[in-house]
């Protein structure tokens, strides 16, 4: 039965050998990198391939920030702000850009979960972890770029193309991103169905948007409110980019977001605190995602 | 494909049936001729009340390299759970089993890099081409970059579908999705594939396509293919095949074998007069053979039935009855069926149809 002289035996050909001496450690990690890069090449073939989809995704920060922006822009004064509304307006922009792709990962994992796509990944000679890792990577990066669109309208609402400023921005959002997309799949990775992902996220998202002070500052809400954006990711995130301006853009200065009993911590613990929470969230994601049925 | 067995493949030239030193299989060499063995496989599923479901209990197989191995048995019998586990994709609640040289529950890892595996409803991500689906997947194996385009190239004109290369998956037809996915089932060049009823819901075409590719590759590539289904002419043209129910092998052997030993053929008569027929052919056959009358004429159950139609023919015509026509059917698989279960095989689908999405779970 079998042909040893084909040219190309197309299913006896055994695969990479596993037990070749010396390199199992470096093989092995290749392999699960390779997976990695499959997961996030197949996140930015899906981004290339809608972009109709994509567009629409950005739209809606656009239109907050020229319409909602300018209309408001007259009622608000810049002495209550520190800066023109469209100004303060644009982390909160940001922010909403890369929040969207970002949780549409925790939305794909429970989709390709039912759809059986995920068991295709599952059945792959990785670890689940590595799956998850790539899922968070591809989210990360997708997140990030629609940022970097929305970042070209700087110009638009007064910041200098500041090659210093705009790397800063950029660093803010991949982190802001990739917390994001790590709380994501922690939130979907014990979900089957995705309306119950939508249902939290409606009550849920909203409140974490009001309270992130991307649309106004947090400092004007009550006491419980100042509690509640105290343990706000976005509010951090959104803090995070306000103050990356700052440091280049003096003038641009904004009142203060978060401020904790010790006053306003500084820039390096709340990207610190950013990246812990994502970390951890995605630990404890492969862990529950790795358990054996 | 030397040329393409780059830096960390240092054996991806060699063949199946000589790479089996592999520093990974199971050291015991009597073991090694079969791609899959199993002893004492079982799984059970937690119930809701405490209970314990057993979807399998107690499987002994042994499937030989090269061969084309059909698992026949009716929905819910827990053939798709079998695959679950033999793919380690589940972990057995007791008993082992070693596919292709690796033990499911001491190495998973190296089980799921050389066995393919078609899933009963199967994914692919319908906004991608077929290429790009392909290489994400080969990549997902650890095929280097090349190495993952070349692969995707070669399995496309495989499964003949090199023309519709970079067509998004979702403007191909259910067959072609298929034919597509048995192309990403042999990417990374399993020793073994699996496939969970293939032919489900394709068109007679489309399915005849299909088993033309699994032929092929049993033929010139020696691939030994695992295929469960519920169609009794599918099962039929495998080299071997076992009968599962209730979680259950009930019989294990050749197509031929197996009806064999059921034994004899279904004779059956069409004459001008049945009820004297009857009589006569009741005289000439062997005294403790059961013959019986139904609207569809006389028949009878008797070994190398054939043999006996001449005879049968004689007797009446000398009685001046006008045989019509006459037939010696050997043994069905759903005969075989019929005898190790007591029941057909298609009865308990009719009873408890399943639901779209009660189909989609693992558990049966």
């Amino acid at each position: 039965m079998t042909a040893p002289s084909l040219p190309d035996p197309a299913a006896t050909r055994t695969p990479d050998t596993p037990g070749a001496p010396g390199r199992e450690p470096g093989a092995r990690l290749r392999h699960e990198l390779r997976a990695v890069h499959a997961l996030v090449y197949r996140d930015l073939l899906r981004l290339s391939a809608q972009r109709t989809h994509t567009a629409l995704m950005l739209l809606q920060p656009v239109l907050y920030l020229f319409i909602l922006g300018s209309g408001l822009a007259d009622l608000i004064p810049r002495s209550s702000l520190g800066t023109g509304y469209q100004a303060y307006l644009f982390p909160g922009m940001l922010m909403m850009t890369v929040q969207t792709p970002a949780i549409m990962v925790g939305i794909r994992l429970i989709t390709d979960r039912q759809s059986g796509y995920l068991r295709e990944l599952l059945m792959a000679p990785v670890h689940r972890a590595t799956l998850l890792l790539g899922s968070c990577a591809g989210g990360t990066i997708v997140s990030t770029i629609q940022g970097v669109v929305l970042l070209g309208l700087a110009g638009a609402v007064g910041l200098p193309y500041d090659p210093l400023l705009l790397a800063l921005l950029l660093g803010g959002i991949a982190l802001t991103s990739f917390t994001i997309t790590a709380l994501a799949l922690a939130l979907a990775v014990g979900l089957n169905r995705p309306e119950v992902f939508h249902m939290l996220l409606g009550v849920v998202m909203t409140p974490l948007l009001f309270l992130s002070g991307g649309f106004f500052p947090i400092e004007n809400l009550p006491g419980w409110a100042h509690a509640l954006a105290a343990a706000n990711p976005l509010a951090y995130g959104v803090d995070l980019l306000r103050r990356c301006i700052a440091l280049r853009v003096p003038d641009q200065a904004t009142t203060a977001g978060i401020e904790w009993s010790a006053g306003q911590p500084p820039i390096l613990l709340e990207s610190a605190l950013l990246l812990v929470v994502g970390v951890t969230a995605l630990l404890w994601a492969s862990h529950r995602f790795s358990r054996p049925e | 494909m030397q040329s393409h067995a780059g830096d960390d493949a240092p054996a991806r030239a060699t063949l199946q049936t000589t790479a089996l030193t592999d520093r990974n299989a199971v050291p015991r060499p009597a073991e090694q001729v079969y791609a899959i063995s199993t002893r004492g496989l079982v799984k059970g599923y937690a119930g809701p009340d405490g209970t314990t479901t057993h979807a399998v209990r107690g499987l002994d197989l042994d499937v030989l390299q090269g061969e084309t191995f059909a698992f026949l048995g009716p929905n819910g019998a827990g053939k798709s759970t079998t695959l679950a586990l033999l793919c380690a994709l589940a972990r057995p609640t007791a008993g082992q089993a070693t596919v292709a040289g690796a033990d499911v529950l001491g190495r998973p890892d190296q089980v799921r890099k050389r066995v393919g595996m078609l899933f009963q409803h199967s994914a692919l991500d319908p906004d991608l081409t077929a290429e790009q689906n392909l290489h994400i997947h080969a990549r997902l194996y650890g095929l280097r970059r090349r190495h993952a385009r070349l692969r995707a190239t070669e399995t496309l004109e495989l499964v003949g579908l090199a023309d519709r290369r970079r067509s998004p998956v979702r403007t191909l037809s259910g067959g072609m999705r298929r034919r597509l996915e048995l192309a990403r089932g042999l990417l990374h060049s399993p020793r073994v594939l699996f496939l969970d009823e293939p032919t489900t819901g394709l068109d007679p075409h489309a399915r005849a396509q299909v088993w033309e590719h699994l032929r092929t590759l049993r033929d010139q590539y020696g691939s030994t293919i695992f295929v469960t289904t519920h169609y009794l002419e599918e099962a039929e043209n495998c080299d071997r095949l076992a009968i599962i129910d209730h979680g259950r092998l009930v019989a294990q052997g050749t197509p031929l074998g197996l009806k064999a030993a059921i034994g004899d053929d279904r004779v059956a008569l069409r004459t001008g007069d049945d009820t004297a027929a009857l009589q006569i052919v009741r005289r000439t056959a062997p005294a403790d053979l059961a013959v019986t009358l139904d609207a569809e004429g006389v028949s009878l159950r008797v070994p190398d039935g054939s043999a006996w139609i001449p005879r049968l023919c004689a007797a009446l015509e000398s009685h001046g009855i006008a045989v019509h026509a006459a037939s010696a059917t050997p043994p069905t698989l759903d005969d075989v069926f019929f005898h190790h279960t007591g029941r057909s095989i298609h009865t308990p689908r009719q009873q408890a149809p399943v639901s779209p999405a009660a189909a989609t779970g693992a558990t049966p």
